[in-house]
C-alpha cells in the first residue's frame, strides 16, 4: 500500500538527482561533450585525412587509400623525425626518472624550507610550455646566452667565439632533449614522491634493522615498491615528450636542417604551414600506435589494485 | 645474548614535553621485560631508541656492556618486530626471512640452511613460496619472528606484536611466544599496552607513564604492591579501588571485597558502608557497582565476586564493604606515591 506513494515521489526533480543512474551522467555529460567535441572528433577526422588528399586550400577532397602513407614514407625528413621521436623520448625519460627519483627523496625528505623547494620544483610544470620554451630560446640565444657567459667567466669557451647552441646539431639535440626532460620532471618528481610517501617506513627501519646498509635498502626495498609508480611517471613522461610539438617548433623549427625534426613538428609544418592537410594527418597518425600502447598499460594499471 | 642497560635515556622531539624523561632500566641476561604503559608514555620511543632508531637525547644504552649510542642498528645484533609486522610486501616469505642473512653475506646454502631451521621452528615451512598478502595474521606474526630469529640476535625487540591479530588468537600467540623465547633464552624487550599481555608474558614489568618510569618489578610486585596510584588504576581489571581515608588514598582490589549487610567492627578488616548501584553477571564471575561515601563526596567502586558467591544484595540496598587489613594499600593524597598503611 505504501508503494504508490513512493512511486508517485520518484517523478520529482530533486528525488530523480538522488538516483545515481541518472546524476552520474548529467555530472558527467561536459567532460563527455568536451572529449568527443575536442579530441574524438578530430582523431576522426585525422583518420579520414590521412586517405584523401585533403589541402587547407580546397574545401573538397577525395580518397586516394594508402597514397599518403606511400609518400610519407619516402619522405627522408619524416624518417629523421620518427627516429628523433623514439629517441628523444627514451633519452629524455631516461634522464628524467633517474633525476625524478633523487627529486623524489629530497621532497618527501622533511626539513627547512621544503615548500620552497617544491614550489621551485613544481614551477617548469606550471608554466605554459609555450613560455617556457620562449625563456629557453633565449637561454640559449647564441650572442646573449647566460649559458655561454657563465661558461666564458669559467675559461671553459672563449668569450669572442660563443657557443651556438641551437646551430650545431649535436648541441641543437641536446637542447631540445633538455627541455623535455626539464619541463617532464616535475611531474615526475611529484608521482615518485608520492610513491615513496606511500612506503610504510617501518619497511626501511626494519631493514635497518636487518643490517641492510643505503643500497641494500634502496636497491631491494625501496626501488621494487616504487616501480609500480614510476611505471606510472615514465608512461606520462612518454606521452608528453613523445607527442612534442611547441618544445622543437619554438626553439629550433626542427633545425639545424631537419636534425631536430620530430613527429609532432613535422606534422605541423607539412599540414598546417604547408597546406597539405593529408600528408600532416598521415605523418600524426604514426605517433598512434605508441600512444596506443601507453594507453592500454596506464588502463590496465589502474585496473590493478596492488595491495600490500 | 646479552643485557640491555639504559642509563639516564631522554628523548625530546621539540615539544615542551621529553617523549622519554630520564629513564634507568636493565633486562637481565635472558630475561623477559615488557614496557607496559597507555599510548604516548614514551615506551616505543625507548624501545626505537634501544634499536638504534632514534637517537637519543641524552644518557647512553648499553647491550652486553658496551655503549651502543654511537652504533647504527644493524651493528647492535638486535632484532626488532614491529606492530606492522613489516614483511617486505614484494617479497617471498623466504626471501624475507632470508633477507637479514643475505645483508650478512651468508652464502646460499648457510641461509637456505637458517632458513629452514627458523621456519621449521615456528611451524611455516609451507608458507615459504608465498607473498605477505597471501599469510593470515597469525602467519605473518610467525614470518616476522622468523626473519627476526635467523639474525641469532642477542636481543629480541618486540613493538606490540599482538596487537594486530584477534582476540581468540591473542591468548594462543602469547603461549607460543613465551614458549619460543625461553627455549631460545634470548633477552627480549616486549612493548605493550595490554596489561593482560604484560601480566601473562613478563618476567619483570616495567610501567611508564608520561615519559617517566613509574615502576618495575615482577607481576605480582605490580598487581599486589603498586608503587603508586597511576600502577594501581592501570594494571588491574577492573582496575584498583581508589577511595580518599584519613587524609590518605587507600586502594583495594576489586576482588577482595566482601559485601554483607550490617557488618560488625573487626580488627583485621576495614568497613566501608555503601549502596549497591547495579549488578552485572558476566559468566565467572559479578561485578558489583557500589556507591561509598569519602572525604571527596560520593566515590564509585566496583566489586568481584565469583558467581557461586552467594549474593545477598541487589541494586539500590544498603551494603558493606568488607576489606582485610592485609589487602589495603596506603597512598599519598598529594603526590599518589606508596605510603604505609
Amino acid at each position: 500500500m505504501r508503494r504508490t506513494v513512493i512511486v508517485d515521489e520518484t517523478v520529482r526533480v530533486h528525488h530523480l538527482l538522488d538516483r545515481e543512474e541518472v546524476l552520474g551522467p548529467l555530472m558527467l555529460s561536459p567532460l563527455m561533450i568536451y572529449l568527443v567535441a575536442l579530441i574524438g572528433l578530430p582523431l576522426v577526422l585525422v583518420f579520414v585525412y590521412a586517405f584523401s588528399d585533403a589541402t587547407t586550400g580546397a574545401e573538397g577532397f577525395s580518397f586516394v587509400g594508402l597514397q599518403t602513407f606511400q609518400k610519407t614514407l619516402d619522405d627522408p625528413v619524416f624518417r629523421v623525425a620518427l627516429r628523433n621521436t623514439v629517441v628523444f623520448t627514451v633519452i629524455a625519460q631516461l634522464v628524467v626518472i633517474v633525476l625524478a627519483t633523487i627529486l623524489g627523496f629530497v621532497l618527501s625528505a622533511d626539513f627547512r624550507g621544503r615548500w620552497f623547494v617544491r614550489f621551485l620544483v613544481l614551477l617548469p610544470w606550471t608554466t605554459p610550455i609555450a613560455l617556457s620554451a620562449l625563456a629557453w630560446l633565449w637561454m640559449l640565444d647564441s650572442l646573449f646566452s647566460p649559458f655561454n657567459w657563465i661558461l666564458g667567466q669559467f675559461h671553459v669557451v672563449d668569450v669572442g667565439t660563443p657557443v651556438a647552441w641551437l646551430g650545431q646539431d649535436n648541441l641543437a639535440v641536446t637542447s631540445v632533449v633538455a627541455l623535455n626532460a626539464w619541463r617532464t620532471l616535475p611531474l615526475a618528481a611529484v608521482i615518485l614522491m608520492a610513491g615513496l610517501t606511500s612506503i610504510p617506513p617501518e619497511l626501511n627501519e626494519q631493514a635497518e634493522v636487518d643490517g641492510a646498509g643505503f643500497w641494500r635498502r634502496f636497491f631491494d626495498i625501496t626501488l621494487p615498491l616504487l616501480a609500480p609508480i614510476m611505471m606510472v611517471a615514465i608512461l606520462f613522461g612518454i606521452v608528453a615528450t613523445f607527442t612534442d610539438m611547441a618544445a622543437v617548433y619554438i626553439l629550433t623549427r626542427g633545425g639545424p636542417g631537419e636534425s631536430t625534426q620530430v613527429l609532432g613538428s613535422w606534422s605541423f609544418i607539412t599540414g598546417i604551414q604547408g597546406g597539405s592537410l593529408a600528408q600532416g594527418a598521415a605523418i600524426g597518425i604514426f605517433m598512434f600506435p605508441v600512444l596506443l600502447g601507453v594507453c592500454i598499460l596506464m588502463l590496465r594499471r589502474a585496473s590493478r589494485v596492488d595491495v600490500v | 645474548m646479552a643485557e640491555v642497560e639504559v642509563r639516564d635515556i631522554r628523548k625530546t622531539f621539540g615539544g615542551p614535553s621529553a617523549a622519554v624523561d630520564g629513564i634507568s632500566l636493565t633486562c637481565g641476561d635472558g630475561e623477559y621485560l615488557v614496557l607496559l604503559g597507555p599510548s604516548g608514555c614514551g615506551k616505543t620511543t625507548l624501545l626505537r631508541m634501544i634499536a638504534g632508531l632514534e637517537h637519543p637525547t641524552d644518557g647512553d644504552i648499553l647491550i652486553g656492556g658496551r655503549s651502543v649510542r654511537g652504533l647504527p642498528p644493524r651493528a647492535r645484533k638486535i632484532a626488532m618486530v614491529f606492530q606492522s609486522y613489516a614483511l617486505y610486501p614484494h617479497k617471498k616469505v623466504e626471501q624475507n626471512i632470508s633477507f637479514p642473512l643475505e645483508a650478512q653475506g651468508l652464502s646460499r646454502e648457510e641461509r637456505a640452511e637458517k632458513v629452514r631451521w627458523a621456519s621449521g621452528l615456528l611451524g611455516i615451512d609451507h608458507l615459504l613460496q608465498r607473498k605477505p598478502r597471501q599469510l593470515s595474521g597469525g602467519e605473518r606474526q610467525r614470518v616476522a619472528l622468523a626473519r627476526a630469529l635467523v639474525r641469532e640476535p642477542q636481543v629480541f625487540l618486540l613493538d606490540e606484536p599482538l596487537s594486530n591479530l584477534d582476540a581468540k588468537l591473542r591468548a594462543s600467540a602469547r603461549l607460543e611466544l613465551k614458549q619460543f623465547q625461553q627455549r631460545l633464552g634470548v633477552s627480549t624487550i616486549y612493548v605493550t599496552h595490554d596489561q593482560v599481555e604484560a601480566m601473562g608474558l613478563g618476567d619483570r614489568i616495567a610501567v611508564l607513564n608520561f615519559g617517566r618510569l613509574q615502576q618495575v618489578g615482577t607481576p605480582e610486585e605490580i598487581y599486589h604492591h603498586p608503587a603508586n596510584t597511576f600502577v594501581a588504576t592501570f594494571v588491574g581489571s577492573p582496575p584498583m579501588n581508589l577511595l580518599e581515608r584519613d587524609g590518605k588514598i587507600i586502594g583495594f582490589r576489586p576482588e577482595n571485597i566482601e559485601l554483607e549487610k550490617n557488618a560488625a567492627a573487626r580488627d583485621d578488616a576495614s568497613i566501608f558502608r555503601s549502596q549497591v548501584l547495579r549488578v552485572e553477571n558476566l559468566g565467572a564471575d559479578r561485578y558489583v557497582y557500589l556507591r561509598v561515601k569519602d572525604e571527596k563526596g560520593d566515590t564509585n567502586v566496583i566489586a568481584k565476586l565469583p558467581i557461586d558467591h552467594p549474593l545477598r544484595v541487589a541494586a539500590d540496598d544498603d551494603a558493606d564493604m568488607v576489606v582485610r587489613k592485609r589487602h589495603l594499600r596506603a597512598f599519598d593524597r598529594s603526590t599518589g606515591e606508596k605510603t604505609a598503611a
